[in-house]
């Protein structure tokens, strides 16, 4: 079990841009050991200048948003790499849903299997929702619902955004992927019984050598 | 492995893979297919094996699981898991716990050692009509030889040791044709790079990817593999190439493939995965290969890509609003002038190798283009080969005295200067033209520019100085 997920309020910080790759939210500098702060290193490449100082104009650096626990970007949010310490490093910063029009496949996958909500924005409301923190730019504060699937404003109006119910069920459950798949552990001791019997070669080979 | 059967639907190959695979059907509506082979990189596997350990569960499946040490692995000849002091405690990790699993492991020091994506196939560990998971995103390459690779972040990497399974939606079906015949020079680089600059690098995305034509049916094993590998820059997570007689020849043999009879049987099977003729695709699209010339880029994604004979294009040209803004702040980063021929830029540092072009093949095209030259004047210049048995073939044909007769680096097998999570890594401001697969902001190191093409162009790159088209090159 982990811990179910049904709401977050917070602080929702905007970064308008396409195509944000994992390389960019987890430099591989912050892959080197088992124990890196993967908070600290989150956009790292951006966040610090060549001395490691933190550039103050870079959002997560500047006060309200420091604290943010909602990402607001566009299309394509996560290409690039497999790295889940992407979705680590936006957990240990304190981000537990980034909004997007769309996702990486493995990086959603990624979100989902490690408790970070990807909720899907169509563009609409991706640009209302920015305009609407740009109005809020002093307390931008949003509750993202995700049973109802609401976003709601500072000021009270609402928003709606998609997850398929397939990751979102588990999610708010707080379900262990793999003691889900366990509970089918006869089908698969079957499916390889069987399969072995047909196809002894595909498993003897690999156990060669 | 389905053959074709009179009435039955038509299926694409993979389709025939994924269901000879089905466990069952979820009832979230998700599929759980078994995973018949997994293979373990130092840098996302720890966790997952923490994972496991916490909850008290065992790996499933040992025999069918191997790791090896390439993403941190220091390259440098004659290394040892000490060499990069940095990089000891996920190598030791990787060690560790495949030794505590019993899980087979090609370290450094191994023979087999190498690039994962380079000793599956090789080491004929992903065969035609698998389904083989990888924590790394280019798992997809061993779909040229007609395999599903599905690359897997660490919770699935967890999940697979687990349960030999992964519990997946199906994905959408897209087709890339591949028509006419690549002039000189011309590689399936430059046609994986030409179809991610015409369609961009979502136009995969939730698709499974099948390559065809006659121009991917001349294609030798390898070249399939760099084709599959880049499915991700287009963003896909899976792409494949139907097994055919040239990737059968291919797996014959091979250190873990099956042997004798059982031979003969995996490949009666092999033979019949192929998309069934009128089978459907929800997305299908065609390139004229006829059209392409050496590709190189001139950004900061995949997608920033032009001929080699052409200029970096002024941004104002895109159509697409968010694309101009884009292609403005990779130039700025890139340091690039709209107009700017690309066959003028200088380089400083010229990268052959990765999981996309370190094989023996890639080396030897390298070679051909270095063969008798020398590399510029202030240009480092790396060859990194993708496995030990390929740096070991390339030197009993003698590459190695090509490469440090022409200055470059002959260095041992790892990701490299593609990752950059080890040493080798591109200092700030510095331009690299690599044979790899990404060219983001800050990938090769802090502030570093990246140029991607293919290997002789990296080549012809290092012996120039600058951007170079090879089809030019006057023999040496």
């Amino acid at each position: 079990m982990r811990q179910p997920f049904t709401a977050v309020e917070g602080v929702m910080a905007t970064m308008l841009s396409a195509n944000i790759n994992t390389d960019a939210i987890i430099p591989s500098a912050w892959l080197r050991t088992a124990t890196a702060d993967y908070g600290r290193g989150l956009f790292g490449g951006d966040r610090y200048d060549a001395e490691g100082r933190e550039r103050p104009d870079f959002v997560l650096n500047r006060p309200p948003f420091r604290s943010a626990k909602i990402l607001l970007a566009e299309e394509n949010f996560g290409c690039g790499s497999s790295r889940e310490a992407a979705v680590w490093a936006l957990l240990q910063f304190g981000i537990r849903c980034v909004l997007a029009p769309s996702f990486a496949d493995i990086f959603y996958e990624n979100a989902f299997r490690s408790g970070l909500l990807a909720g899907l924005v169509d563009p609409a409301t991706l640009a209302a929702l920015a305009q609407s923190a740009s109005r809020h730019a002093g307390s931008p504060v949003y509750r993202v619902d995700l049973p109802a699937r609401t976003i709601a404003a500072p000021d009270g109006t609402g928003y709606g955004f998609q997850v398929p119910d397939v990751l979102a069920q588990p999610l708010i459950r707080g379900d262990d992927a793999i003691d889900t798949t366990l509970r089918h552990a006869d089908e698969i001791e079957a499916y390889y019984a069987t399969a072995n019997a047909d196809r002894a070669w595909l498993y003897a080979s690999a156990e060669q050598g | 492995m389905t053959g074709e059967s009179h009435g039955a639907a038509l299926l694409t190959l993979f389709e025939k893979i994924w269901t000879s695979h089905l466990i069952r059907r979820l009832d979230d509506g998700r599929d759980l297919i078994f995973v018949d082979r997994h293979v373990l990189q130092e840098t996302t596997s720890a966790p997952a094996f923490e994972g496991l350990r916490r909850a008290d569960r065992a790996v499933r499946h040992p025999g069918l699981t191997v790791a090896t040490q390439d993403h941190i692995v220091s390259t440098a000849p004659g290394r040892t898991e000490d060499t990069n002091p940095t990089g000891r405690e996920l190598l030791g990790l990787m060690r560790r716990n495949a030794h505590e699993n019993r899980i087979r492991h090609f370290g450094a020091g191994d023979p087999r050692q190498g690039i994962v994506h380079v000793i599956g196939p090789e080491l004929g560990l992903a065969l035609p009509g698998c389904i083989l998971a990888c924590g790394d995103s280019h798992t997809s390459t061993v779909g040229g030889l007609g395999a599903i690779g599905i690359g897997v972040g660490t919770s699935e990497v967890e999940h697979v040791l687990a349960t030999q399974t992964l519990a997946m939606a199906r994905p959408r079906r897209m087709r890339v044709r591949f028509e006419g015949r690549a002039g000189e020079g011309v590689t399936a680089k430059d046609l994986i790079l030409r179809v991610i600059g015409e369609h961009g690098i979502a136009a995969g995305r939730g698709c499974a990817v099948e390559y065809a034509g006659a121009a991917i049916e001349a294609l030798p094993v390898e070249a399939r593999l760099t084709l599959c590998n880049m499915s991700i820059e287009l963003g896909a997570r899976f792409g494949l190439v139907a097994p055919d007689e040239t990737a059968i020849d291919y797996v014959r043999g091979r250190e873990f493939a099956p042997k004798g009879e059982a031979f003969e049987q995996a490949a009666r099977l092999w033979r019949a995965l192929r998309t069934d003729d009128g089978a459907e695709f929800d997305q299908e699209v065609a390139i004229d290969c006829s059209r392409v010339a050496p590709q190189v880029t001139w950004g900061t994604s995949p997608q920033d890509v032009a001929g080699v004979d052409e200029l970096v294009p002024d941004p104002a040209t895109f159509a697409d609003a968010r694309r101009r803004d884009l292609a403005a702040a990779a130039l700025r980063y890139m340091e690039l002038e709209p107009g700017t021929p690309l066959d003028s830029i200088p380089i400083d540092i010229a990268f052959i190798g990765s999981c996309t072009n370190s094989r023996l093949s890639d080396l030897e095209a390298a070679a051909a283009v270095a063969r008798g030259r020398r590399v510029a004047p202030g240009v480092r210049a790396l060859v990194v080969p993708g496995s030990m048995a390929v740096k070991a073939e390339a030197e009993a044909r003698g590459l190695d005295r090509v490469f440090h007769d022409a200055g470059f680096e002959w260095r041992d097998a790892g990701c490299s200067m593609c990752v950059s999570i080890n040493e080798d890594v591109v200092p700030p401001g510095a331009r690299c033209i690599a044979t790899s697969n990404r060219n983001f902001e800050n990938r090769q190191g802090p502030r570093s520019r990246t140029h991607l093409a293919s290997p002789a162009m990296a080549a012809a790159a290092a012996l120039s100085g600058r951007i170079a088209d090879v089809r030019k090159m006057r023999p040496a």
